[in-house]
């Protein structure tokens, strides 16, 4: 700890420099903390995918309706734990760019399928009670000031209601937070019943249905099983994990994450060469100093010492006010206003730039610092 | 550190008896290997140099002077020859023993005093006490004593930025004496400064000597400076001599 004034001293040294090499770090790690967010929202919901979790879609299109019918079938077949649907609704609220997914769905067994929605015991009690009921994540929430007891129109062009209107009111009885930092807490959820009963299309039919199994290793044989159910039929229907499907959607835009990842290592490679040449620089000016440093009886070794801790409190301090500001910027959610609904700055990819922190300091040190090392004392003291 | 010690026995200071000389140089040489050529700087030279003495060492540029000061100090070794000092063979220590011989037995003085200029006087003094075992409280202590000798008690907290030459040179050696060594080599200490500065720090190291039992080795190119040492002898084609062939 004696030594941190000798330390501070070098950087010190040149403090304009020290400072724009300072910023340069920083501004790496800001931007390391941003595009890891990016790739969250890209990868969303991938990493909290239920590996018991599965979906079944019409086997010829997404956007192809199911009868409500397979619900009873789907659970007969053995392996099946728990089934539900869920449909597009599709509604606007107020703007088209106030864009949020609104789905119906039955509330109990939904609530069982997804742990990871907490509401609380009072609200979905509420939801039960009442038929125009819907909750709505968190962030959706705070985004329109939604409370409850609001009530709430959407628009929709798809779902004509039987009287002929397009304005769909619901209640909001919760709103529901995540177990897990990575869960979307955008969507809206209403009864089906009531959906069912008052639209005037399309009654009776379900958008997907989503399958919890009893054992993850049995989800294979009983997608297969699922699929070979409703073979031959007037609609057959694909089954597919739900870590699998979020894959596959992520694999389409999974080159952007590659070009973030490699706009990531230009940057740093480019800041590794700004702060192992402003130490290069240092230790070249400091020839004298430090070549008294050892006739005062300093061993290569501390000098080695005092140059690594140069350079990784450089890196270090700028990796870690990059990654705070990193942090606070995307604290504040998504900045698209709709096309992230998960954006956050992961815990572990914080620890991942703490540890490029460590690594850019020692890395930059490194050269500069054998050459302290190595250095002879006779000799650092003739170059005048 | 205590593997030196064991080696210094009782340290430059202990048990060597009085009157054998603090400084013995027998048959150095020093070969300066560059490139093909090889420099010979000096040949089969020998030196005695008195506890409590203060040397003055002249000659012409590039006669060898530092490179003589850097051997005696510990900062190189001989290519052949003995260097004694306190009973210590300085040329046969390896290079961590070196460095933990001379934190503790010598100090340094030079002609372009380098400080670091990001540290106050009394952090720059205080340096060499950071390899040793002293508290926080005992190390200011030492500092605000060795500045107080220097006469710079009061410039505690200036920069080198905001000293004179002869004030910088002061805190170098205040720096070179916080560790209470034996020995003081000086190369060329007053060779950057003014004629008033020069007479102050030679006024400083001569009562180093009188006063504080100090051994000194002054390089020096200033007859004013060597008059006020003990003794002066001179470097002439590797070998030292009392005085300088006409
Ligand atoms: N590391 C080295 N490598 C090669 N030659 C060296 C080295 N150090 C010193 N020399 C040579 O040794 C000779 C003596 O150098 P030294 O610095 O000891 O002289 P000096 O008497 O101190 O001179 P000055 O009065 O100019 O300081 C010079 O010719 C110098 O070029
Ligand atoms: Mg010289």
């Amino acid at each position: 700890m004696k030594y941190l004034v000798l330390v501070m001293a070098g950087l010190w040294r040149r403090k304009l420099r020290t400072a724009l090499t300072l910023f340069s770090v920083l501004v790496a790690f800001v931007l390391f903390a941003y595009l890891s967010a990016i790739r969250v929202g890209l990868g969303q919901g991938v990493d909290v995918a239920g590996a018991d979790r599965m979906f079944v879609w019409h086997a010829v299109s997404l956007a192809q309706p199911l009868p409500v019918s397979y619900l009873d079938r789907i659970r007969r077949i053995p392996g099946v734990k728990l089934v539900i649907h869920q449909s597009w609704f599709g509604g606007v609220y107020q703007d088209p760019k106030n864009f949020f997914a609104q789905m119906p769905v039955e509330p109990e067994p939904f609530l069982q399928m997804y742990p990871e929605y907490l509401l609380p015991e009072e609200q979905k009690e509420a939801w039960l009670r009442t038929r125009t009921g819907a909750i709505v994540g968190r962030r959706t929430a705070e985004r329109f000031g939604f409370k409850i007891g609001d009530r709430i129109p959407l628009q929709t062009g798809i779902w004509m209601k039987e009287d002929g209107s397009t304005t769909w009111e619901f209640d909001i009885v919760g709103i529901f937070d995540g177990a897990k930092p990575g869960t979307d807490l955008t969507p809206m959820f209403f009864r089906y019943d009531y959906f069912d009963e008052t639209r005037g299309v399309g009654k009776g039919l379900v958008g997907w249905y989503v399958v919890r199994v009893e054992d993850p290793s049995l989800a294979p044989a009983v997608a297969r099983a699922i699929e070979r159910e409703f073979a031959n039929s007037s609609a057959e229907v694909k089954a597919e994990s739900e870590k699998a499907f979020l894959q596959s959607w992520a694999k389409q835009i999974g080159d952007i994450g590659l070009i973030l990842t490699a706009i990531l290592s230009a940057v740093f490679f480019t800041i590794l060469l700004v702060a192992g040449n402003t130490m290069a620089q240092s230790v070249r000016e400091r020839t004298a100093e430090l070549g008294v440093l050892k006739a005062m009886g300093f061993t290569h070794g501390q000098v080695l010492g005092l140059v690594l801790a140069e350079s990784c409190l450089l890196s270090g301090t700028g990796c870690v006010l990059g990654l705070a500001l990193g942090w606070l910027a995307t604290a504040g959610g998504d900045p698209t206003g709709g096309a992230l609904p998960v954006f956050y700055f992961p815990g572990k990819d914080m620890a991942a730039g703490l540890g490029l922190g460590l690594l850019l300091g020692l890395a930059s040190g490194a050269l500069p610092a054998w050459q302290a090392m190595r250095l002879r004392v006779a000799e650092a003291l003739r170059r005048h | 550190m205590s593997a030196v010690d064991s080696k210094t026995g009782a340290g430059v200071g202990g048990a060597v008896a009085e009157g054998t000389p603090l400084v013995r140089l027998r048959g150095v040489e020093k070969v300066y290997e560059r490139g093909a050529a090889p420099v010979r700087v000096l040949e089969r030279l020998d030196l005695d140099v008195a506890r409590g003495e203060f040397l003055a060492l002249m000659g012409p540029s590039g006669s060898g002077k530092s490179t003589l000061l850097n051997l005696i100090g510990g900062l190189d070794r001989p290519t052949r020859g003995a260097v004694i000092v306190g009973g210590v063979r300085v040329d046969r220590l390896d290079e961590t023993q070196l460095a933990a011989w001379r934190a503790r037995h010598v100090g340094f003085v030079f002609q372009f005093y380098n400080l670091l200029p990001a540290l106050s006087a009394a952090r720059n003094v205080e340096l060499p006490l950071l390899l040793t075992s002293l508290s926080r409280a005992e190390r200011r202590r030492r500092v605000e004593t060795a500045l107080r000798i220097v006469g710079l008690a009061h410039r505690l907290r200036h920069h080198p930025g905001q000293l004179s030459g002869g004030e910088q040179q002061r805190v170098g050696i205040a720096r070179a004496i916080v560790t209470d060594p034996t020995l003081l080599m000086c190369d060329e200490p007053t060779g950057d400064l003014d004629r008033q500065s020069a007479e102050a720090v030679l006024d400083l190291l001569q009562s180093l000597c009188r006063r504080h039992g100090k051994t000194i080795i002054m390089v020096t190119h200033d007859p004013h400076a060597s008059a006020r040492a003990d003794r002066t002898v001179y470097l002439y084609k590797g070998r030292v001599v009392e005085e300088l062939p006409a």
